[in-house]
């Protein structure tokens, strides 16, 4: 803070604290605070709120665990409610989601950081980094045409002659969701594991090498421990941007798909209860949080590693 | 076991720019050899393609009489410890050591052994169970040697691993390096800039030069009998005057130079002109001058080094020349501005080519 003083002056300190004050309280605790308030107190008419029945309760929390449906896994058949099966749903695909971007952007890391010729690497991140410019909307929209029943991907599967009948894509569970949200969050894992691998000492994988060690050894051994806190940092943001997505699930879903997102943001819209949508979308919120906590702490990794 | 290196015209290309120019050298089971050369002769190059990490672009490296060309690294049976030791962080000290055994699927507990007795062996015991942060520098150094030695290679390549340390732990860690090899008996290859090392540690030392291998001789001839000037100047000071041969006879040569006409021995100067190399320590100063090879000097700087002590001295024509005398108390040293005579014996002094380069 002195050390600002010193070199901004007081008036251009001021500004820059006022302004990062306004992000933070305006942007960031208030309308959180608010949601957060909400979500304890019941869905009333506007004449009733402050009534004697707004009263602060779990009631809207509850409401997860209303409406059971019957499902079956591996011939063994369970009843469980609706929301629960859909956020277990939504925490697994989003799993799955964040292991294939590791196992995509792992290699292609490695090979940014450690094999390709340094002069041609601005070309690699600018052509990874073209597609981000493009909005959202439009890249869910792209994959939408790609994986249509007579979309370029069927075609060209049955030219190649891997398949004779074009497949459903967009209609099998979650895997337009997965292939969707894939694509837009890969480059959130692929950064950070970039730069853990490229801090590693090149002589270290060489005196692996020398030692006898094979390709998978080195990786094993040396290159992944070394990559671990920016393999975290990547996950942790695949995962929980993945489990938050709402617009790539609306646009990629099909039938039988469903996202807790997209349950909160029916509760908003539909519903137009707020409260309720407040009190899922604060339990999505708290229940990842948990589970990257249980994440980090089942794969050894620290907080502060994460940050670095 | 340990096994010889035979280097047969190998070259070595980095695009355009020749690193490595025809090398040729036979290093002998159980050697002690240096490449001594400034950075950027090419030594670091013979290095990497020796361990396999670089391919020779003509010629063919053989370890123990094997072509060992198309093997990776980790098929070959030597083991190299690199500038800065690339020890592993995220191990213990015992797993760095045991990698190699590790890799070849030694069990746990004899990997365990194997690496206390190696932490004996480059005495360090006791460090199994710490991390590579927690140890020195010259700690880390015998980590990076017993991790070598866990391997059994028969051959170790040494790349500048004794540049990070101070000067007394690298004194220090010259002799053990040397007590290691003999216990072991593993051929050596040490690269180094630092022609103290080179000569204190080595059998047989290869000085390098812009991708050439100078001369390959014992560190006394090295010393001694340099080849051409580039050996005489780097390995070692010289007082250089230059001139041109008059009279060859026997090995000898007049020689003359603005300074006069001096006797030396004769370098093979291969019809090239050469240079005349005498060194400091060769030299004497006198009040009157010698029968031969006698030059005037005024006395310049005169600079105390402890077990010797250097003047400097400019001739009449300004060149400047230095002289070495004990610190012994068996010579005065003279006053600043004396005027006197620099003087040497002519087996002493010799007529070299330059550097043998390209082109």
């Amino acid at each position: 803070m002195q050390d600002m003083l010193r070199r901004y002056g007081p008036g251009l300190t001021l500004l820059m604290c006022l302004l990062v004050a306004f992000w933070l309280i305006m942007l960031v605790i208030v309308p959180n605070i608010t949601l957060f308030e909400q979500s304890f107190r019941p869905y009333l008419p506007v004449t009733e709120i402050g009534g004697p029945r707004d009263t602060y309760s779990l009631g809207n929390y509850m409401k997860v665990f209303d409406g059971r449906v019957e499902k079956s896994i591996l011939g063994f058949s369970y009843t469980i409610p609706v929301h629960v099966y859909t956020f277990l749903l939504t925490i697994f695909y989003s799993m799955v989601v964040t292991v294939l971007c590791f196992l995509m952007a792992y290699p292609l890391a490695y090979y940014m950081a450690k094999i390709v010729n340094p002069r041609s690497l601005p070309t690699l991140i600018l052509l990874l980094f073209i597609p981000l410019w493009v909005s959202e909307v439009l890249r869910a929209f792209a994959w939408w045409i790609i994986l249509a029943f007579k979309g370029p991907l069927n075609a060209l599967l049955q030219a190649v002659g891997l398949i004779e009948d074009p497949i459903r894509w967009t209609n099998m569970g979650y895997t337009g969701v997965v292939i969707g949200l894939i694509y837009t969050y890969v480059l959130f894992m692929l950064f950070p594991v970039y730069n853990a691998i490229q801090s590693l000492d090149t002589n270290q994988i060489e005196a692996a090498e020398d030692l006898g060690a094979p390709w998978w050894k080195i990786h094993w051994r040396i290159v992944l421990p070394h990559a671990k806190p920016g393999i975290a940092s990547g996950s942790v943001m695949v995962f929980m941007l993945s489990a938050g997505s709402l617009l790539v699930p609306s646009i990629l879903g099909s039938t039988t798909s469903q996202w807790f997102t997209q349950t909160i943001d029916q509760w908003f819209k539909d519903a137009l209860d707020w409260n309720t949508a407040s009190a899922y979308a604060f339990l999505l919120l708290l229940l990842c949080t948990l589970i990257v906590t249980l994440a980090m702490w089942l794969f050894r990794v620290k907080l502060s590693d994460i940050a670095k | 076991m340990s096994a010889g290196i035979d280097l047969e015209n190998v070259c070595c290309d980095f695009g355009t720019f020749r690193a490595v120019d025809n090398a040729n050298v036979s290093i002998r089971p159980g050697e002690f050899f240096s490449f001594l050369g400034p950075s950027g002769c090419g030594k670091t190059t013979i290095l990497r393609m020796v361990s396999g990490f670089i391919e020779p672009t003509e010629g063919t490296i053989r370890i123990g009489g094997k072509d060992v060309k198309g093997t990776r690294p980790n098929q070959r049976p030597t083991a190299l410890i690199f500038q800065n030791l690339a020890l592993f962080p995220l191990m213990p000290i015992w797993e760095n050591i045991s990698f190699g055994l590790e890799v070849r699927g030694v069990d746990k507990a004899t990997r365990r052994k194997k690496a206390e007795e190696l932490l004996k062996l480059v005495d360090l015991p006791g460090a199994a169970d710490k991390m590579v942060s927690q140890l020195s520098g010259g700690q880390k150094q015998r980590v990076a040697i017993a991790r070598a030695l866990a391997v059994e290679p028969q051959v170790m390549l040494l790349d500048e691993p004794l540049s990070a340390l101070d000067l007394k732990l690298r004194q220090h860690m010259r002799a053990e390096l040397r007590a290691i090899q003999q216990r072991t008996g593993v051929t050596f290859i040490y690269i180094t800039h630092d022609q103290g090392e080179a000569l204190a540690m080595s059998d047989r030392v290869g000085v390098m030069s812009q991708g050439r291998i100078q001369q390959i001789a014992d560190p006394r001839e090295i010393y001694n009998n340099p080849v051409n000037g580039f050996v005489a100047g780097f390995v070692g000071e010289n007082n250089i005057f230059e001139g041109q041969v008059q009279q060859a006879a026997g090995g000898m040569a007049s020689f003359v130079t603005p300074h006069g006409t001096f006797r030396a021995r004769l370098g093979d100067l291969g019809g090239k002109a050469g240079k005349l190399y005498v060194r400091p320590e060769h030299t004497v100063l006198s009040s009157t001058p010698a029968t031969e090879n006698s030059v005037p000097v005024t006395i310049g700087d005169i600079s105390f080094e402890g077990s010797f002590i250097a003047i400097h001295a400019t001739t009449e024509t300004g060149a400047a020349l230095t002289s070495e005398i004990r610190n012994d108390g068996s010579a005065t040293v003279p006053e600043r501005g004396a005027r006197m005579f620099m003087s040497f014996d002519p087996a002493r002094a010799a007529i070299l080519p330059d550097a043998n380069v390209r082109g």
